[in-house]
């Protein structure tokens, strides 16, 4: 970038017509051939972001707006969905069910995944334990839903059979109100714990050995590295890790759509669900479309506040 | 996202074909070429699949292909393919999902063919041509079959309780002590320990076999849950059907109804809800954990198919007015507006319709067809089988039967209707609850 900034400086400097040297005309020109060859670089990336993000995104907050049901034209209705959605009691539902299970998602994963990572650094050399850390993450999530659906089922399941074979009583894991949404946060831990652990590994391979000898060298113990060498160090990667699972964790839904659907009542109606019934179940998608809208501001501001206060962009390596 | 921008394309691509055809069937273009059929149940593939061999054998010029897709998937794969421009040339439809269809202009209306082919709609059974006239007075589809709700019940369990299939025929009902149903219900139930539901000592948190199965909430319609005993109190869902706008789930005989039979979950004799998410209704029946399943009879042919348990059938309990009552609901052939075939379509709707393929379907007896004499056939057939059907053919020879409540917006009602009936189960709010919910369905309608 920098090359390309200052190189016209020095070539209009330069010019055959020192003459005309105050219109600096030679030198925009070179400027916009830059600029025509630049575009032709960009040009591959943008049709795609303009064709699949770009607009899809505008018609998608131009349809927040409207009455539509797809099979007909839309109807502008004004902020009327918006109103509508602030009044609804299952997107406020939905809303909470939400936050629970981003809360029970993240909080599982990044923990049992920072343990993962510093077991693979510190102990787990064998590319084969490693990669095996890795085999959850290879299977499709509704594979694993399902998996997990039938082995948690309340009567056939083998979890349940094992329950029962100690004598406690059979759990409806993915039936009753409490359990549904912990069981699912739970499947999808297990599935994402090895994948996150190995972006934590990562960022924990990048740590300068040097600071961990000179911590040893002032005696520092292992816990007072871990909180004053590797956690300080390992921030920027964990805040990156951090935004990617928690906006993913937000937009959770395959696992809720083959297992409860939603269910028991409204106890996993997540919000991404809430939005599917609307727009493909009833045929909302105006109503649907203002959902997402609201979704892509919440993940907007989430990810905001992450890099924001958690400085993500900034290394103390520096 | 992504979705919007291919629904954009294909909606203007729906609307040209949309004026291209205008709506009505162009009778003038050739019959031929090939047509796609959708169906969504795998029992009753092979029926249609050799009507689909007839038709083509008399008609060479017109191939029919035959895909059968799961209930869950089938519906919105079909609107999906509205808007896209690849839904099926004909498709079975179903009561609650035409009304919205025909609203939004996507289905070819029959009155042309009908009237230009001679149709004989008094052939079929009486009531069910009826229901496929939608709100702008056009026809939608034609009838192909019907269906009535029953008990299934495990033979062996009822020999060694002593109940006879002639008690088991004749139970009685009412909301207020469940009647001689709930007896019945009550002591089919067994604990761990061997005791039955009416016993003393009974355990009623480690029920060995239920004395009900348990399918779901029922939704807003209840069809197979609790529409049978509801409809015996006089109750109606809603002010007129077809095509309601008032709905009457703040009826106290409504609330009185279910709220007994959440009770049974309560006193341990039906499961509980959360026990039922993921599990089926018939394999449970079949694996002898419920003595009696209240369902359609669409699913005989699997309810006889478990190995070890004798399934019997005994019509639904009569009300506490003495009269039995079973939801009556019907499904037809349709044909989708944006078809490039509308000719062969029809043709191939009016064969379903008609005597020659409803006899080979009656003759698989897996349903029973819309022709009344195509249904007697169906009752031979099962017969002929071992299997005795009066349970189900009860309902339309006395007139007991009562139709799918047919209205607008039942996707919508579906949304508010399912998670309310579901609280009320669960136990977590009482029937009385539904008064609120009622007000929210009706709010849709305003």
């Amino acid at each position: 970038m920098t090359t390309i900034t200052k190189l016209p400086d020095p070539v209009a400097g330069g010019s055959k017509h020192p003459q005309r040297g105050k219109t600096p005309r030679p030198g925009r020109g070179r400027r916009l051939g830059d600029l025509r060859i630049a575009l032709l670089f960009i040009l591959p990336a943008m049709v795609g972001f303009v064709a699949f993000f770009l607009i899809p995104t505008i018609r998608g907050i131009y349809l927040s707006f409207t009455e539509y049901s797809v099979l007909g034209d839309p109807t502008w209705i004004g902020t009327k969905n918006y109103t509508a959605i602030f009044a609804d009691e299952l997107f406020w539902n939905a809303m909470a069910v939400t936050l629970q299970y981003v809360g029970l998602n993240i909080g599982f994963q990044t923990v049992i995944a920072l343990g993962l990572a510093l077991l693979m650094h510190r102990v787990a050399k064998s590319t084969l334990i490693r990669g095996a850390l890795l085999l959850p993450f290879l299977v499709a999530n509704v594979i694993v839903a399902l998996l997990w659906f039938w082995m948690l089922d309340y009567q056939i399941g083998i979890v349940n059979e094992i329950i029962n074979w100690f004598g406690l009583p059979r759990i409806a894991f993915f039936g009753s109100e409490q359990w549904a949404i912990p069981t699912i946060a739970g499947v999808n831990v297990w599935r994402h714990m090895g994948y996150t652990a190995l972006l934590i590994f990562a960022g924990l391979q990048s740590i300068p050995s040097h600071v961990y000898e000179v911590a040893s060298l002032d005696g520092a113990s292992q816990t007072r590295t871990f909180w004053s060498i590797t956690m300080p160090l390992l921030r920027p990667v964990l805040v990156l890790v951090l935004v990617v699972t928690v906006i993913g964790s937000f937009q959770v839904f395959d696992t809720v759509a083959v297992t409860t659907g939603g269910g028991p009542i409204n106890a996993s109606r997540v919000i991404q669900m809430y939005i599917y019934q609307k727009a493909f179940g009833e045929s909302d998608f105006g109503y649907a479309s203002a959902l997402s809208v609201i979704l892509f501001v919440i993940l907007a501001l989430v990810a905001f506040i992450q890099m924001k206060f958690l400085k993500g962009n900034e290394s103390d390596l520096d | 996202m992504k979705k919007t921008l291919g629904a954009v394309a294909a909606a203007a691509a729906i609307a040209l074909s949309l004026s291209a055809c205008g709506g009505s069937a162009p009778a003038s273009s050739e019959a031929k070429g090939e047509i796609n059929y959708w169906l969504w149940d795998a029992n009753q593939l092979p029926a249609y699949q050799q009507c689909a061999d007839d038709f083509t054998k008399a008609n060479p010029d017109i191939k029919v292909k035959i895909t059968q897709r799961g209930w869950d998937d089938y519906w919105t794969t079909l609107t999906n393919g509205f808007v896209a421009g690849t839904a099926p040339d004909v498709f079975t439809n179903h009561l609650s999902k035409y009304p919205e269809y025909a609203a939004k202009k996507q289905l070819l209306s029959l009155d042309d063919a009908v009237a230009k082919d001679g149709i004989k709609l008094d052939s079929y059974t009486k009531g069910l041509p009826e229901l496929w006239v939608g709100q702008d007075g056009k026809r939608y589809g034609l009838p192909k079959d019907w269906d009535t709700v029953g008990l299934f019940y495990n033979k062996a369990m009822t020999d060694s309780a002593g109940l006879t299939a002639g008690q088991m025929a004749n139970l009685d009902w009412n909301p207020k002590d469940g009647g001689s149903y709930e007896l019945a219900i009550a002591h089919l139930t067994v604990d761990k320990n061997g005791k039955r539901g009416d016993e003393a000592g009974f355990d009623k948190n480690n029920v060995a076999v239920y004395g009900l199965g348990l399918a779901g909430g029922g939704s807003g319609q209840g069809q197979t849950e609790w529409s049978f005993l509801t409809a015996t109190t006089g109750w109606t869902a809603t002010d007129k059907n077809p095509w309601g706008t008032k709905f009457n789930y703040d009826d106290p005989r409504f609330q009185e109804s279910i709220a007994w039979w959440a009770g049974l979950i309560d006193k341990g004799y039906m499961p509980k809800l959360e026990t039922t998410v993921g599990a089926s209704l018939a394999d449970n029946f079949g694996a002898g954990k419920a003595a009696i399943n209240t369902t359609g009879d669409w699913l005989i042919g699997q309810y006889q198919s478990y190995k070890g348990v004798e399934t019997a059938f005994a019509p639904t309990p009569k009300g506490p007015e003495g009269k039995r009552a079973s939801m009556f609901n019907g499904l037809a052939d349709s044909i989708w507006a944006g078809t490039k075939n509308p000719a062969a379509s029809v043709k191939w709707v009016e064969y379903l319709g008609s005597t020659a393929c409803q006899d080979v379907v009656a003759s698989k007896a897996v349903v029973f067809p819309a022709i009344t004499t195509s249904a007697d056939k169906a009752a031979e057939a099962f017969k002929a089988k071992g299997t005795d059907v009066s349970a189900f053919t009860t309902h339309v020879k006395d007139s007991t039967t009562f139709l799918f409540p047919i209205a607008d917006k039942a996707a919508k009602v579906d949304g508010i209707m399912k998670p309310a009936m579901d609280a009320v189960l669960a136990g977590k709010k009482p029937a009385s609850s539904l008064t609120e919910a009622n007000s929210q369905v009706n709010a849709l309608f305003k």
